[in-house]
């Protein structure tokens, strides 16, 4: 057992008072940035991320990732107790938390979700722990075209698993993309798309447009909702929470499907969102109490907490073993990585050994430490909410320039701020996806060098990525996702012409009403 | 805007079908941008593999691609969402956002950052909030004061500063 050697010592790394004051330090300003409008995580540790340029790298991921796990149990805070997500990922734990709350149980569901929410981050740790280094070791015998048909399937399936809107996918990638290759060129030296700009030179900090697109776009649609928020008291006491966790195995199944699903959700890039939404509707679907879902059952709160917190955590996975993130925030650690001066990749569990495994295991610690922190403190946090949002708007708006200007020291970097704020409010009501546009943005050069890698020298071209079976099933892979959609619907063109109102014209139908609920 | 001269309860505008076409178009021009500068540097396959424009122009065609795509969907497709994209009523509680931020920004480069973050939440406070001269004076500072010794004193990151912080010596 390797693993669990070097997890000890990962356990021993951990254990400083310096890196359980940052991990402490992560986790309450977590919270407090998931529960606040206009900041999540991927901004929140965004904005962080300057701060840690001169802290040694081990202690600033954990402090990162700390604030990682403390906006997603944050979400449910707002969710159960005001009725509005504080992240993405907890709108389907509106739906039965906070009917939960009207009837005077936000204790339960509180306690509930945060415990759901242990148990998933739980697995996906595990999963982190005994799968990344397999996965790794797989990966080191990958060359430029296995890399580049690996991110091929990544972005190929952000468009596959998206029903409603496949092309608006496309385009927030593509706009991903073109900013990653604005400035010089890493392969010839070239300037590209900089039209004359020197200050384009040095291209478009992903960290910049992260902070615009989310923080300063948040607060604009916020501030159109006019919000006012009319929170329930979120009081817990021991006897809840005991009350509470008497329940929880009665809900067994719950937390298993919704561990496994939000798992594979993580590993394969489909996000938080999305495998909350799918636990919530695979426990409708299954549960004996399905029909009661949505004025307030435990279990309706559950199944998506469950669901978004193991995919929130092994969206790690691909991105330590692989270089590839699996969600929005994910991304922006993987750039912290590169600017830390380590290198993403599979060689980084061999050549950063403590490092990764020090980060396992303030996975471990900083889970559970984070449960006891939400379950001790909620009221406190939801007191957050009532400050007027005339004050806490502007102070995130400073907090948002001085995030900005301190990437590069550029004001250009501010008004690029701005100008993504706008942006991302007209795409963000126009419901675009705005996170495989950070994914592509922070990894576009990388792919496009590994796709020119792999055509260096004579006599190449596009059939590279079939020139052995590995990267020729990765590739084929990669397409199948990609046209997934049409041939699914060619499929049920061809089946349904002959019997229409037979059973099966009736079956997508239903299991799409699942999916898009 | 032209919304701006209609009365309230009239409230007119674009519709999200409307703004969703204009993006499209709006993403189609920076596609056609991308491909003509990517076309100039050389997207063909020169002797050692692909040239520096070969990938961002296929990026460019893509979006140009799928920009008509979204484009057809929005004026022509059958789930069209004609409400109105936003109220006037509504846009202007985001201008009053907005319009502030920018000229933030613009002062952050005459006076330096903490003080113009000083001015923008008194003001924010004061306009939009309503909230007493003395509540408003105490957390705008209060603030501003925070953020200089967490920025400029515990993690030593240079912000843009003015004349008032030369006074005082930094």
């Amino acid at each position: 057992m390797d693993e669990l050697g070097a997890l000890f010592h990962g356990f021993n790394e951990v254990l400083s008072w310096y890196n359980l004051g940052m991990m402490f330090v992560g986790l309450v300003l977590g919270v407090i940035i998931g529960v606040l409008p206009g900041l999540g995580g991927p901004n929140g540790v965004a904005i962080l991320l300057p701060l840690t340029f001169t802290m040694p790298p081990t202690s600033a991921i954990i402090m990162l990732s700390c604030i990682y796990w403390g906006s997603l149990f944050a979400g449910a805070i707002t969710s159960i107790l005001f009725n509005i997500p504080g992240e993405t990922s907890s709108v389907a734990t509106t739906f039965d938390g906070y009917p939960l709350a009207q009837q005077g149980k936000a204790g339960n569901a509180l306690t509930a979700s945060f415990t759901g929410s242990f148990v998933g981050a739980l697995s996906g740790v595990l999963l982190i722990t005994f799968l990344a280094p397999l996965v790794s070791r797989f990966a080191l015998q990958f060359g430029p075209p296995e890399f580049f048909a690996v991110f091929l399937l990544t972005f190929c399936s952000f468009v596959g698993t998206d029903k409603k809107t496949p092309f608006k996918t496309v385009i927030s990638m593509m706009l991903g993309f073109g900013l990653a290759a604005i400035g010089m060129d890493t392969v010839s030296g070239g300037l590209r798309m900089t039209f004359g700009w020197s200050e384009l030179l040095r291209g478009v900090d992903f960290l910049v447009v992260v902070i615009g697109l989310f923080g300063i776009g948040e607060i604009l649609v916020s501030m159109e909702e006019g919000l006012r928020f009319e929170g329930k008291s979120g009081k817990i006491n021991l006897n809840v929470v005991l009350q509470t966790w008497k329940q929880m195995p009665k809900y067994w199944m719950t937390l298993i499907r919704s561990t496994v699903v939000g798992c594979w959700m993580g590993v394969t890039p489909g996000g938080a969102t999305a495998a909350s939404f799918m636990g919530y509707g695979l426990a409708q679907r299954f549960s004996r109490r399905g029909h009661k879902f949505g004025t307030g059952e435990i279990e309706g709160v559950i199944a998506p907490e469950t669901a978004a917190h193991a995919s929130g955590t092994s969206a790690l996975l691909p991105m330590l073993a692989l270089g590839i993130p699996g969600s929005a925030t994910a991304a922006v650690l993987l750039g912290g990585l590169m600017i830390w001066g380590l290198q993403p990749g599979p060689l980084l569990f061999v050549e950063q050994k403590d490092f990764v495994w020090a980060l396992i295991a303030s996975m471990y610690l900083g889970n559970f430490v984070g449960l006891i922190l939400v379950l001790s403190t909620v009221p406190l946090f939801a007191a957050i909410l009532r400050i007027p949002f005339a004050i806490v708007a502007p102070i995130i708006i400073v907090v948002c320039a001085i995030g900005a200007y301190s990437v590069h020291n550029a004001m250009l970097d501010v008004w690029f701020m701005l100008l993504f704020g706008i942006i991302g409010y007209v795409l963000k009501k126009l419901s675009y996806p705005l996170a495989p546009m950070i994914l592509a943005l922070v990894l576009g050069d990388r792919m496009e060098d590994a796709f020119r890698q792999a055509m260096l020298g004579p006599g190449t071209g596009l059939h590279i990525f079939w020139s052995n079976s590995l990267v020729g099933s990765i590739t084929t892979l990669a397409l199948l996702m990609l046209f997934w959609p049409l041939i699914a619907f060619l499929w049920r063109v061809l089946r349904g012409k002959p019997g229409n109102n037979g059973p099966e014209g009736d079956a997508p139908k239903t299991h799409a009403g699942v999916v898009n609920k | 805007m032209e919304q701006q001269q209609s009365p309230v309860r009239r409230s007119r505008g674009l519709s999200y079908s409307a703004v969703d076409a204009w993006t499209a178009v709006v993403v189609f021009i920076v596609g056609v941008v991308m491909m003509v500068d990517n076309y100039r540097i050389g997207v063909t396959w020169a002797s050692d593999g692909p040239e520096a424009g070969y990938f961002p122009y296929h990026v460019g065609m893509i979006l140009c691609i799928a920009s008509v795509a979204v484009f057809i969907k929005s004026l022509f497709g059958k789930h069209r969402n004609t409400e109105i994209f936003v109220t006037w009523e509504r846009f202007r509680l985001v201008l009053m956002v907005l319009i502030p931020t920018a000229l933030y920004v613009l002062v952050i480069q005459l006076v330096g950052i903490y003080v113009a973050s000083a001015l923008f939440i008194g003001a924010f406070m004061r306009v939009l909030g309503k909230i007493r001269w003395l509540k408003t004076a105490l957390i705008s500072i209060g603030v501003t004061v925070l953020l200089f010794w967490m920025f400029e004193v515990q993690f030593m990151v240079p912000l843009p500063k003015g004349p008032l912080e030369a006074l005082f010596g930094y």
